[in-house]
């Protein structure tokens, strides 16, 4: 992903973390680490490369230590674990690839498969469009406007744990917040996180409640960016509002929308920690999603192989999806990625 | 593309928009303003409120009374002090960590030439890609061996540094003119000494966004210390609040008050620095 902010050729910011590397911009490389090989002996050349490699090395190896170390390393491990039965403290056995067939004939990840598609179908569109419609709202000059972002942005904050209580209170069937208005105006009390058809949908609109901010705050940038000349030259054609959105601003915003869609939905498929501080997978398993059962497989159950593969089989997915949405807008020409 | 972090989001002017539209945006923005405060008001209403006032049927909007002793129970009877120093000495070693050595691999990668440099920044690269949940596992058996498991040093040593962060630096300094380091190298300073008084005061932004991103990610991370730390003497905020939800799941005011302490330092952080955390959320997905 070279980062939505090629788009427009003139700010990053809204740039993926992947991508914006791989960009065209003027780089400012510094000549200045370059000895002057031309002029140099030989020995005293190795004898500097030595000593640029030592300094290059001595400013990024700490670093690189924590990252490697942490990340790179662990992920060979995991495949490595992948393909053994262990359960940290007996032998480990190896077994090939039956830890991914076993996935295949697994009811329960299949369920969970199931959960988070689900969510993933319900958060993925509604927080962007959500997101699309707050940053059209709040990109004017109004008084109050302040207060209404402030207020809108600031549970962006808020950890899953914060969340997960505050989830579970106002959304209590006895004392909640939420089953006391429906009773004020007269609509019969619902079950929401005991009831196993509403709890993902509660999970949803408590995930957008913390998430909002961060697709609005993209849209807001890439509004701005918009020529104020495109939309004049439509009004001055005789469109009104709503068709120079749809003509001139939202066609403007399609590599926002396709950068927004792909990292939503990379988070959602990797839901976990709103479920384990609402539901912990309940109730009757309703909201048991891939990760919360790679947890589950590996924590609880203490398969370490087992839960790595399915670490390794979500991973693929991911990339899959990635790949996908990456070579479809290239090819439908929005240069998103 | 060089990153360009200088431009926060909430500092963009809005367009002006025509008066007479204003009131239907008012109309529209209040209400939807309220919902997204509502749950933070709930919490700090209902720290506030006697348990035995929650339990009533049926319930009401605002509390009739207003007392502390959900505070005073949670802090005679739970170790939430010393979740918080925990959580205190996480997020600040980590971020400082992270700012000295984000900057040094940053700046290493960004204008030093060395032997494998290409591949050490390729690999850098290749972690952002890999999610957590892949890492739990091998890290948990790691941390095990080390004897990190359930002490606090398990929640710690993930925030000393990040691939995110050493790419961010990296492609600021990118950014920058390298002219201003050329005099400096002609004037005999050594790389850190030009990295320290030349480069990093010109690198506010971006250390502000890194420093934005390690704060928040390090304060409210569940997942991890929850698979690595399992002795409430090493519990982190976020853990002891979740821990609760299982022990106390009755006494809402004591719960709410622990989620007053938990959220309340970031609420305010946010209010008060609100336009670097806009322009850190632009920067990555955090909670992706």
């Amino acid at each position: 992903m070279a980062g939505v902010a090629e788009r427009s050729g003139s700010g990053p910011r809204h740039g993926s973390t992947l991508g914006t590397f791989s960009g065209s911009g003027p780089r400012h490389e510094s000549t200045l680490g370059t000895d002057d090989q031309r002029s140099v002996p030989p020995g005293r050349q190795k004898r500097k490369s030595f000593r640029s490699a030592l300094e290059g090395w001595g400013f990024v190896a700490p670093a690189m230590v924590i990252v490697v170390g942490l990340s790179l390393f662990p992920a060979v491990w995991a495949f490595i674990l992948s393909l053994q039965k262990w359960n940290g403290f007996g032998s480990q056995v190896n077994v090939g690839n039956a830890n991914y067939v076993q996935m295949i004939s697994d009811d329960e990840l299949h369920a969970a498969v199931t959960h988070t598609v689900l969510y993933t179908a319900l958060f993925v569109p509604t927080s962007v469009l959500l997101g699309l419609f707050l940053a059209v709202a709040l990109n004017r000059q109004i008084i109050m406007i302040g207060i209404y972002r402030t207020a809108i942005f600031v549970p962006f904050v808020a950890s899953a744990a914060s969340t997960g209580i505050l989830t579970t209170y106002l959304f209590n069937p006895q004392f909640g917040f939420v089953n006391n208005i429906l009773r004020v105006v007269g609509l019969p009390q619902q079950g929401w996180l005991e009831n196993p058809s509403q709890a993902m949908v509660v999970i949803t609109i408590m995930s957008l409640w913390g998430q909002a901010a961060f697709t609005t705050v993209i849209y807001l940038a890439a509004l701005q960016d918009i020529p104020v000349e495109l939309l004049e030259a439509a009004r001055i054609d005789g469109a009104n509002v709503w068709q120079s959105f749809w003509h001139v601003t939202f066609p403007q915003l399609a590599p926002v929308t396709a950068f927004v869609t792909i990292w939503q939905t990379i988070g959602a498929i990797q839901l976990f920690d709103l479920v384990y501080t609402t539901t912990r997978g309940g109730p009757l398993d309703a909201t048991e999603t891939i990760v919360y059962y790679m947890w589950k497989a590996a924590f609880k159950n203490l398969e370490f192989g087992y839960g790595s593969a399915v670490a390794y089989g979500l991973f693929a997915v991911t990339l899959l999806i990635t790949v996908g949405v990456v070579l479809y807008s290239r090819r439908s020409k929005v240069e998103a990625f | 593309m060089a990153i360009m972090i200088s431009r926060p989001t909430g500092a963009i002017p809005a367009r002006p928009v025509g008066r007479s539209g204003s009131r239907w945006w008012h109309l529209l923005l209040a209400p939807i303003a309220f919902l997204f405060a509502l749950p933070f008001v709930q919490m700090f209403l209902t720290a506030l409120t006697p348990v035995s006032e929650i339990n009533k049927f049926p319930p009401r909007f605002f509390p009739a009374h207003l007392t502390l002793e959900g505070f005073i129970k949670l802090f005679e009877t739970s170790g939430i002090l010393l979740w918080l120093r925990n959580t205190v000495v996480v997020s600040s070693v980590g971020v400082l960590s992270h700012l000295v050595l984000c900057s040094l691999a940053g700046y290493g990668f960004a204008r030093l030439r060395f032997r494998g440099r290409n591949l050490g920044f390729l690999a850098i690269v290749a972690t952002i890609m890999i999610p957590t949940q892949l890492l739990m596992v091998p890290t948990y058996i790691l941390f095990a061996r080390l004897g990190l498991i359930d002490t606090l040093g398990a929640a710690i040593v993930p925030w000393l540094a990040s691939a995110f962060g050493i790419f961010l630096m990296r492609q600021f300094f990118l950014s920058l003119p390298a002219e201003l380091e050329e005099a400096a190298v002609l004037d005999g300073c050594t790389r850190l000494q030009i990295l320290f008084r030349i480069v990093l005061p010109l690198a506010r932004p971006a250390l502000a966004t890194l420093a934005i991103f390690t704060l928040l990610g390090s304060w409210n991370d569940l997942v991890w210390p929850l698979i690595a730390i399992n002795n409430d003497q090493a519990f982190t905020l976020q853990l002891g609040i979740t821990n609760f939800q299982g022990a106390r799941r009755t006494d809402w005011s004591l719960l709410m008050a622990g989620n007053v302490i938990a959220t309340l330092p970031l609420i305010a952080f946010f209010i008060v620095a609100q336009k670097q955390f806009l322009a850190t959320m632009t920067f990555s997905g955090l909670k992706g």
